[in-house]
């Protein structure tokens, strides 16, 4: 019996946030204006979740690291010329619409019959992991989902940090109000964890890995079963980008002093 | 109307520049683009640029290379890289990656190769072995030092420079004792030498200084050498500051196995396998091309900036308020900076579309390359003349291939499709021509049309805040078209080359393909291109055969004021051509892509537009260059009688007016008993008959017909410019 973990990583692709991300709305529902031309990134909280699983199973002998991405196929590809070369995983790839209008128990329901098929998956040392959100939309909903429907009860989200105690055992950080954590132990796995951003730098492209992860890439991306997803039945009133707020003032040869106590004055809401 | 909806993206280039199946070559390009846009980026907004030295902040970059594969790149899956086969493609995407951003880190990175590259044209498999293993990024259970290593050749004046055969570098026995291997002395003073800061190993070349040796050739220098390795002071250059140079001296001693290639003993006398200049030929046609690509890179990179700046030009005015024409499009409301950013981004375009080309075709070329090298090994036929001997007898089977290859399949001669002398001289004849056509189109007329677009951000352009470096790219352009072999060594190697048979003869097939594009595709402008190419192929073959007024041949080395403008007019035509080309691929592989396939119409549209102004240009430059070289070296005529004997007489100009208006109004009366046309006093002269140039006079003028539409595309192409989706911001720091 292993005594690695067997960690899937659940993450979708979203626009480069630096692209004009405009919604518009057509006759399917709402959409991102040329969203299909846009780049694509790996949703970043998926990305710290997909780093900080590496690094465990790096220090982990024995596991192993599966990324489940739901999203267009193409796109997929594009995606992931980037993200096979920073650590080692292996691909199970669904090929679907990705993004923010989208159903979160549909895409739930797709990502936990991808895990539950992956052959030879021992259940009993399943870590799920995923963001706690997603950069296309916050729902905060999917992994729970995903938990669920694989009857993974020990859940956790907003994780900043998981440590392994000597006898297996986790203690789990998770993001609480004010800038907190909460501190959580947990026997062991199975579990799901949605992460927060992590402790982790990016970790540098690697050609090697690249390579290395490439040779199970493309067969997955070659043999990635169209996913229905969508929306059907949701009627979405507005959607919106964020306003943004820029209150500018322009002030010559104010002491430092000063504007330290305007910052003060601003973060304590006096 | 379709619009063009985005910029191109991965998708629309991995199409364009046919490496859509590669994903080892899709992965580089990333892995570039992060090191290109993350510390690249910081280090020229940080102002790394502002000083010569070779700073740590500098040196980081090294690191970055290292980790991300680049500098890994050039070695085999042997000697621990990760790309298998030829990687002239894999360079040229790396250097185009890091251009974007800044030449001079593209410089650092392609000079390590440059100094492994003699190695790897033409070293012995120890050389190879050892010297391409050392400098591979050690890996994490590996613990040495990574080896780095710069290429000397250019020496203090008036030695080798340009003129690549004046060496003052010397090569002496210095020992030699019976039975053993020699020791030799090589004097060397290098000038402008990349990656002299740092450089743990020199492949330099020296000449013979001692009757024992014969040539030249290129010997391996090390830092730990007995002697003296200098690394000089640095070049106080004004471009490129991300990469180190400097004018070192060596005077070190080392074996005789250190020459490159090795050598043999034949009457007392050491005589190297390959001389210098067999060796830098081998090694600069490849990577003058990858240089010829930075500079396109440059140009595609000034687009999105570009279009940023002129949109906000007014934004945050009291009077300008959003929603308003003013606010919305700002300086985007002229039609001048439209036009002018569309010139920029066709040249851009075609630059790219024919430098990724030349590297494809080495690509192509280099297994050939070495199954002719073992063919000939096997027949006993040596390097150098012996082997151009042997080829030259094959040409007439290389044109017999050309021949049969327009006829269908079952009509070809089947054992010269699969002869691989035959293919690679017919390569190789192209490979002669597209390399310095890149080197010198791409970096020349590229660093001028760079320019152009600095020009586009106003006083903004030469500042160091300019999004996008622009003033930087402008002066690291200058270089480009100068290192690896400045214009005039690419316009003199193209006189050479452009007019060997078996180019010519591809060349006059290109014609025709491009008329059957025109047929199928008739914006793209190919229409114009095949007979501004038929001017062209007519020009040479009259200059070839033509005198001047003195009667002194005009085809000839010496007269570089007929070869060297033939030469840059047929770059322009090779780039459009290229263009045209990857266009046409984009539209039949597009739709596959569902990425891609989303707005490919509007895409299609625009690139097609972009072609057409392109072609329309290239056209323009053709003619303009032609006309020059078939009338000026004709005397003009003068009012005396051997003048008239060769201007237009009454009524011979008439014809003309049909399609010159006013040609025959200003000539007047004849002379009196002459019968030729007199001056009248607005009219500057007499005009010249063109006896024996009618087919000149008449693709001449189908030229310009051929011009019809080329403005309404370019209305077309800078309309789009306007409506085009960019990002919110530049991915990189500014």
């Amino acid at each position: 019996m292993t005594t690695g973990y067997q960690i899937v990583v659940c993450g979708g692709i979203v626009p480069d946030p630096l692209q004009t991300l405009d919604p518009v709305a057509n006759p399917a529902g709402p959409t991102i204006k040329n969203e299909m031309m846009l780049p694509a990134v790996l949703d970043p909280w998926a990305a710290h979740a997909l780093y900080e699983a590496a690094h465990l199973a790096k220090a982990t002998p024995g596991s192993k690291v599966w990324l489940v991405s739901l999203g267009p196929k193409a796109k997929l590809q594009q995606v992931m010329m980037t993200v096979a070369q920073k650590v080692p995983f292996e691909l199970v790839a669904l090929d679907g619409q990705a993004g923010g209008f989208t159903d979160t128990y549909e895409v739930a329901a797709l990502l936990a019959g991808a895990i539950q098929a992956i052959p030879g998956l021992d259940r009993s040392r399943l870590l799920v992991f995923g963001g706690w959100e997603s950069a296309s939309r916050g729902a905060g909903a999917t992994l729970q989902m995903v938990g669920e429907r694989l009857h993974v009860l020990d859940q956790f989200q907003g994780v900043d940090r998981l440590a392994i105690a000597a006898d297996g055992s986790f203690q789990i950080l998770e993001r609480i109000e004010g800038g907190r954590h909460q501190v959580s132990t947990c026997a062991g796995p199975p579990a799901v964890l949605g992460w927060a951003t992590g402790s982790l730098p990016e970790p540098p492209n690697n050609s090697q890995v690249g390579m290395a992860n490439m040779r199970t890439v493309m067969p997955a991306l070659h043999r990635a079963k169209p996913a229905k997803v969508g929306a059907e039945g949701v009627t979405f009133a507005r959607v919106s980008l964020p306003s943004q707020r820029r209150d500018t003032r322009i002030v010559k040869d104010l002491p430092v002093g000063e504007i330290a106590r305007e910052i003060v004055a601003w973060i304590t809401g006096a | 109307m379709e619009i063009l909806r985005t910029l191109p993206g991965d998708d629309v280039r991995q199409i364009l520049w046919r490496f859509a199946d590669r994903y080892d070559l899709q992965m580089l390009v990333q892995s570039a683009r992060s090191v290109a846009r993350g510390p690249v980026a910081r280090l020229v907004a940080e102002g790394a640029r502002n000083s010569h030295a070779w700073t740590d902040q500098k040196a980081s970059l090294l690191k970055a290379f290292d980790e991300s594969g680049i500098t890994g790149l050039f070695m085999d899956p042997e000697q621990g890289g990760f790309i298998e086969g030829p990687k002239n493609l894999a360079l040229a995407l790396v250097a185009f990656e890091l251009s974007w951003v800044d030449g001079g880190a593209a410089t650092s990175s392609l000079a390590g190769n440059l100094a492994l590259a003699p190695i790897h044209e033409r070293g012995t498999p120890e050389q190879r072995d050892t010297y391409m293993r050392r400098a591979m990024p050690p890996q994490p259970d590996e613990d040495r030092q990574i080896w780095r290593g710069a290429f000397a050749l250019t020496e203090p004046l008036p030695y080798v420079g340009v003129e690549t055969g004046l060496l003052s570098g010397r090569v002496r026995i210095a020992e030699w004792v019976e039975g053993k291997e020699p020791l030799l002395q090589v004097e060397k003073r290098g000038r402008f030498i990349t990656n002299m800061g740092f450089a743990n190993f020199v492949t330099a070349a020296v000449d013979s200084g001692d009757e024992r040796i014969k040539g030249s050739c290129m010997v391996i220098l090390e830092e730990t050498d007995p002697g003296m390795f200098d690394r000089g002071a640095a070049t106080r250059k004004l471009v490129h500051q991300l990469s180190s140079t400097g004018d070192p001296v060596f005077s070190l001693r080392v074996r005789a196995s250190r020459i490159i290639g090795g050598y043999t003993v034949k009457d007392g006398v050491l005589v190297p396998r390959y001389s210098h200049g067999e060796i830098i030929e081998a090694v600069f046609r490849r990577t003058r091309v990858t240089v010829g690509l930075m500079t396109s890179a440059k140009l595609l990179s000034a687009v999105e900036p570009v279009i940023r700046y002129q949109r906000g030009r007014f934004r945050g005015g009291e009077t300008i308020t959003p929603g308003s024409p003013r606010y919305e499009l700002g300086l985007q409301q002229k039609e001048d900076v439209l036009q002018r950013l569309i010139d920029v981004w066709a040249t851009g375009e075609a630059g790219a579309s024919l430098g990724f080309a030349a590297a494809r075709l080495f690509d192509e070329l280099d297994p050939l390359e070495r199954a002719k090298d073992e063919i000939f090994a096997r027949q006993g036929i040596g390097g150098g003349s012996a082997q151009m001997k042997a080829l030259r007898r094959l040409q007439k089977d290389a044109l017999e291939f050309l021949a049969l290859s327009a006829k269908p399949a079952g009509e070809r001669d089947a054992a010269l499709e699969a002869d691989p002398l035959v293919r690679f001289l017919l390569l190789d004849s192209l490979a002669n021509v597209l390399c310095p056509a890149c080197k010198l189109w791409n970096t020349g007329y590229g660093a001028t049309v760079m320019r152009e677009a600095v020009s586009l951000m106003g006083g903004y352009g030469i500042t160091e805040d300019c999004p996008g470096f622009l003033g930087h790219k402008w002066m690291d352009a200058q270089l480009e078209a100068t290192y690896e072999g400045p214009e005039a060594v690419q316009r003199r190697q193209l006189s050479l080359t452009m007019v060997n048979e078996l180019f010519l003869e591809q060349f006059r097939m290109w014609i025709g393909e491009m008329r059957e594009i025109a047929w199928r595709r008739p914006g793209t402008g190919a229409c114009t291109l095949a007979t501004a190419m038929e001017v062209w192929r007519w020009t040479l073959a009259h200059l070839q055969r033509a005198t001047d007024a003195d009667g002194a041949k005009l085809y000839h080395g010496t007269r570089q004021g007929v070869t060297f403008p033939l030469a840059d007019a047929l770059c322009w035509l090779l780039a459009s051509r290229q263009q045209i080309l990857d266009v046409l691929e984009l539209e039949a592989k597009g739709p596959d892509n569902p990425v891609v396939a989303e707005g490919l119409a509007g895409l299609i549209s625009f690139l097609t537009d972009l072609c057409h102004v392109q072609s329309a240009r290239a056209a323009g430059e053709v003619g303009r260059i032609c006309a020059e070289l078939v009338h000026g070296y004709n005397r003009h005529p003068t009012w005396d009688g051997e003048g008239c004997g060769t201007s237009c007489g009454l009524g011979e100009l008439d014809p003309l007016a049909s399609f010159v208006p006013g040609v025959a109004g200003p000539a007047g009366g004849a002379l009196e008993g002459s019968g030729h046309v007199r001056p009248h006093p607005p009219k500057a002269g007499p005009c010249v008959r063109f006896d024996g140039l009618e087919e000149f006079v008449r693709l001449r003028l189908r030229l310009d017909g051929c011009l019809t539409g080329a403005r309404l595309a370019k209305d077309r192409a800078a309309a789009q410019l306007t409506t085009v989706m960019i990002p919110e911001a530049l991915d990189y720091p500014q």
